[in-house]
């Protein structure tokens, strides 16, 4: 998290945003999407898939690079490890910043934008990072600001060249969680508040099986998705519950597939939208969450008022409520945590303990209740993008084989955790 | 060691606000921040009152070693070194009776995997990692 917080919406009693409506999200693009960079192929290191996102998303707003004043990043590329101390390449693949990351000063040099006037590279991972790109339009730093996000993942296995994970000591806080086996990431703390919710509510781990095989599904239905273009066929329940075991009850299939790509967006203020080439999808709300629990693990309770704090947060600054929202893409990074979030805002009327019922039920992009119409991350690989991309384009109608059937007017988005988030609420409409 | 097969705690690293409870735990002792202006335990420590924010009023006060599994899960791919060999691993999160809202982690020592008694009672043990710096532990009471 970025130390500067004093642009979040994080408490209650903020009232209406002071922004909403005047700012608006105007152009997307993503990147190819590989499972790892080979470390060979520079066009698909960091640098290079976050420059084709860039000029992507230039050119679906129908932008000129001259008409970028603000650049906006995170550096949280989850990047496992970093390329050195293999031999770099030539400029401007020379450093780290371009093969594991690409920073606002990069992506300023590589493109030759010369009328940037706010750079930002220390910003937030990609959920509250889209509410300070709105804030950052809204409060005059910049009139069109270029955002990106990029997911980076290279050779070995996930984590496990995490040096915390293998030094056998355990200094600072870590001192009174490592020696138990806890792993850091949201895995573990939202598994034992996972095993809390199906203590109280009477449910089983089965009850998330429905969620995954429709993720799969809406992934399956995204041309540029992990799964569309690398593993193209749809799971079934079998297969989940016969899952390889993680952390027992935890399954491969609970959690998103580390990938390799990037996401950019534009955001512009709603006067300069007006005349664009895309129908503006303008922000009525960001808010965030960066609480954490009482003592070692954070608890079911003390996620769900998290959530219920973060829901009210949205309704007071957007002027909107549970039952305004057509479109709803919370994370999915581990399918633990995402009933919090759908229980939280109570989404189609979906109260604490439902969830489970409500996966059973139709939640198809064809249906009445098209939860994650994005796919999420378990249906598109850990991207977390998606779940902003899918809600551009369902308000702008253009989510083809993934448009809903319900009306598709607002939409609220966000990640990562229950209790460290931060979610955007968008609109058709400037109010 | 551990008295879990295979398994290699990484070891805690005492600095100058956690050394009192490591020393504690040396001498089988499990002490806790209690802030005297809240009477609220806090645990990990802190260096601020979660309640008060003040730095101030932290005491450090011996608790009772006794506690209830409140959930557990079992680990089966750990990415840290030192559990792989010892897989699968219970990891249990425990509630501490004086007062519920501190929760410990928990391998639950002599429980096999899997097999865990949620809702059982607890009590207080100490192993020893590496270095020979004692951990706290919790063991079923039978």
């Amino acid at each position: 998290m970025t130390s500067d917080t004093s642009w979040m919406r994080n408490r209650e009693g903020a009232g209406i945003w002071e922004h909403r409506g005047k700012v608006a999200i105007v152009g997307w693009g993503q990147s190819h999407m590989d499972r790892r960079w080979d470390g060979v192929s520079l066009d698909r290191s960091c640098g290079g898939l976050t420059k084709e996102a860039c000029l992507k998303a230039i050119s679906d707003a129908g932008l000129s690079l001259d008409d970028i004043d603000g650049l906006i990043t995170s550096p949280e590329t989850r990047a496992e490890q970093t390329w050195a101390p293999r031999p770099y390449f030539d400029p401007p693949y020379d450093t780290e910043d371009g093969l594991t990351k690409a920073s606002a000063e990069w992506i300023q040099r590589e493109l030759g934008l010369k009328n940037v006037k706010y750079l930002k590279s220390d910003a937030p991972y990609i959920g509250p990072m889209m509410g300070q790109a709105a804030q950052a339009v809204g409060d005059g730093l910049c009139e069109t600001a270029l955002v990106w996000y990029p997911m980076v993942n290279l050779e070995g296995r996930y984590g496990h060249n995490n040096p915390q994970n293998i030094d056998q000591q355990a200094p600072g806080a870590s001192a009174f969680t490592l020696p138990w086996g806890y792993q850091n990431g949201a895995m573990f703390n939202n598994l034992v508040v996972f095993q809390q919710y199906c203590q109280k509510y009477g449910k089983t781990h089965d009850g998330l099986a429905p969620l995954c095989l429709n993720l799969r599904r809406n992934g399956l239905l995204t041309p540029w998705s992990y799964y569309s273009l690398f593993e193209p066929y749809q799971l079934t329940r079998e297969d989940y519950l016969n899952g390889r075991v993680i952390e027992e009850p935890l399954v491969i299939y609970d959690c998103d597939r580390p990938i390799n790509t990037c996401a950019a967006f534009i955001f512009t203020t709603a006067e300069r939208a007006k005349n664009l080439r895309q129908k503006p999808v303008y922000v009525l709300n960001h808010a965030q969450n960066n609480g954490t629990g009482r003592s070692t693990m954070a608890t079911l309770e003390e996620h769900q008022d998290a959530v219920a704090s973060l829901a009210r947060k949205m309704w007071e600054g957007s002027g909107l409520g549970p039952e305004d929202v057509d479109i709803f893409n919370p994370y999915d990074g581990y399918l633990t945590f995402t009933q919090q979030f759908l229980e939280g805002f109570q989404w189609h009327g979906v109260k604490w303990g439902e969830a489970h019922d409500f996966y059973a039920d139709d939640i198809r992009v064809e249906g009445p209740h098209p939860f994650l119409s994005s796919g999420g991350n378990n249906g598109t690989g850990r991207n977390r993008s998606v779940l902003f991309s899918d809600s551009i384009e369902q308000l702008r109608g253009t989510a083809g084989a993934r448009q809903v059937t319900v009306k598709a007017e607002t939409a609220l988005a966000g990640c990562n955790t229950p209790d460290s988030c931060g979610f955007l609420m968008m609109s058709k409409y400037p109010s | 060691m551990s008295t879990i097969p295979g398994l290699s705690r990484p070891t805690p690293v005492p600095n100058d606000l956690t050394k009192p409870f490591w020393d504690a735990c040396n001498e089988r002792r499990l002490v806790l921040q209690n802030c005297t202006a809240c009477e609220r335990l806090n645990y990990p420590p802190t260096q601020r009152c979660s309640q008060c924010a003040s730095p101030d009023n932290f005491e450090w006060k011996e608790v009772e070693g006794k506690g209830h599994i409140d959930v557990f899960f079992v680990i089966r791919d750990s990415r840290i070194r030192g559990f792989r060999d010892a897989q699968p691993v219970n990891f249990a999160v425990i509630t501490l009776d004086q007062d519920p809202g501190i929760n410990f982690l928990s391998n639950l020592p002599g429980t096999p995997s899997g097999e865990v008694p949620v809702g059982a009672p607890v009590e207080l043990i100490f192993e020893e990692t590496s270095t020979g710096q004692l951990v706290h532990e919790w063991r079923v009471i039978t």
